[in-house]
């Protein structure tokens, strides 16, 4: 093997802080997400993995620290912010599909305003998306036409369409019936398996012990564990995380 | 009652009347939509400049803005507002014009609030998304959030535009023909037959203003945004 200068992590935030007024919700965050790997953020409500997710894209601005994605940092405001979020794949909580466009609109548009791609070839790359995600046959419908993990398996399709480098995934099943869960994580599992780097904050263990390659447990704002899914399961360091563990694991 | 409509040329008053409308509600569309744009912009400025301009222009009294268009902008400036000096019909087609844009001026200011709280009824995360797939300000706001802000205001934007089909009568003050000057003479030389007289008018503008009710409320329910 080549000793080549290695590849700068897909990720990179270093001496990260977050104020939300008085509230410090993202304590000196120091993380590196290389290009490929898996990563979810676990923790209890209000220990700032969602902000640290939506920090990444500049979302949410932070105070202080450095983020960098595929060794660039974060511009600030415009153009060039832009230019990088278009390279980041997001996907929300509520999905927020464009209500007032089609499926197959709501995939295709971002790669003809952002990437100039022209509309017929955006729509076909649009529809083999879809296809990906199993729900072709909703392509003409309005989002709120659609179940909540159709929705869901759109919005995915809407971020894949922009060919990210990275995918966010901001909470992507907490908003749904528990019957539709399965179909989105499916989705999200074949998605790691094809190499996307992806940074999923997230309360399904399952999926961190199936698709995670690492395990990032998230508390009052501080990263307290960074751990394989096996380690930080079977045995966690900390009280935090020993805590937290028990209560959404023993019933 | 028909001798009068056509003794004082009332259907031509009231051409002119809905020429007024049509053309003040374009352009105050269009500057309306430009304003509620700046006034969410992200640049400090422009937030400045369009709330210091609605304050300004939604405050002030229409027959005073006419007014000044008139007095400030012709007679004062000598604004010619593109019209052919040689023309016979010169003042006409300028207090004409002067009008569309003293009415423009004060009726944009209720179109962009409208449009700003319709903005405010579209969910933060269909913006934030958008920003997330890397469009622009300018491309979030025309393509994601306006289309929808629009839709959610059809009904409030009829008002403003019924509003403003009564608010041209205004333009009598600076001396444009529509309906309401010819009110005024024949309120003078047909006072025999007052009620009749105003019974026109009334009927003229419910005829005016009835179907933009009607067809925008339809309008309104047809592109709602189902969420």
């Amino acid at each position: 093997m080549t000793a080549a200068t290695p590849a700068p992590p897909m990720i990179r935030m270093e001496g990260v802080d977050k104020f939300f007024g008085d509230l410090h919700v993202l304590k000196d965050i120091n993380i590196e997400v290389p290009a490929g790997q898996v990563v979810v953020v676990l923790g209890p409500s209000g220990s700032g993995k969602s902000t640290l997710c939506r920090a990444i894209n500049r979302l949410e601005p932070i105070n202080q620290g450095v983020i960098e994605v595929d060794g660039k940092p974060l511009p600030a405001e415009g153009k060039a912010l832009a230019g990088l979020r278009a390279d980041v794949g997001m996907v929300f909580q509520q999905f927020n599909l464009f209500a007032h466009k089609t499926i197959a609109d709501n995939v295709a548009l971002a790669p003809v305003k952002v990437r100039k791609m022209n509309k017929g070839e955006a729509r076909q790359h649009a529809m083999g998306l879809l296809e990906r995600v199993g729900i072709t046959d909703q392509a003409e419908k309005y989002p709120a036409q659609l179940s909540g993990g159709q929705q869901q398996r759109a919005a995915i399709a809407r971020a894949l369409a922009m060919k990210p480098k990275v995918m966010l995934f901001d909470e992507p099943t907490s908003a749904l019936d528990p019957e539709m869960v399965q179909e989105v994580l499916d989705v999200m599992t074949n998605l790691a398996k094809e190499g996307m780097t992806m940074l999923v904050v997230t309360h399904e263990m399952g999926f961190a012990r199936r698709a995670a390659n690492r395990v990032v447990f998230m508390s009052d704002g501080e990263i307290v564990e960074d751990s394989t899914p096996d380690v930080f399961f079977t045995a966690p360091k900390s009280d935090r995380a020993k805590d937290f563990l028990g209560k959404i694991l023993t019933h | 009652m028909f001798d009068l409509i056509e003794k004082y040329n009332v259907l031509d008053a009231f051409w002119l009347t809905i020429k007024l409308t049509f053309y003040a509600a374009i352009l105050s569309l269009i500057w309306g939509t430009i304003l509620a744009g700046m006034r969410v912009s992200p640049v400090p400025a422009m937030r400045a400049f369009g709330t210091l301009y609605v304050n300004l222009f939604r405050n002030t009294p229409l027959t005073l803005i006419l007014v000044a268009t008139s007095i400030v902008l012709k007679n004062t400036l000598g604004v010619t507002m593109f019209a052919d000096e040689q023309s016979q019909d010169f003042f006409a087609i300028l207090d004409f014009r002067l009008a569309i844009l003293g009415l423009t001026a004060y009726t944009a200011t209720f179109v962009c609030e409208s449009i700003r709280s319709g903005i405010n009824t579209v969910p933060v995360g269909q913006a934030e998304a958008a920003r997330a797939l890397g469009l622009s300000f300018a491309q979030v706001l025309r393509i994601i959030v306006l289309p929808q802000a629009f839709r959610s205001v059809v009904g409030p934007l009829a008002s403003v535009l019924i509003a403003l089909t009564k608010n041209t009568t205004v333009a009598t003050a600076i001396g444009v023909a529509e309906a309401a000057g010819i009110l005024r003479a024949m309120i003078e030389f047909e006072s025999d037959r007052i009620m009749v007289v105003f019974l026109i008018f009334a009927l003229g503008f419910v005829i005016l203003t009835l179907p933009t009710g009607l067809i925008l409320g339809q309008v309104a329910k047809k592109v709602a945004v189902k969420r």
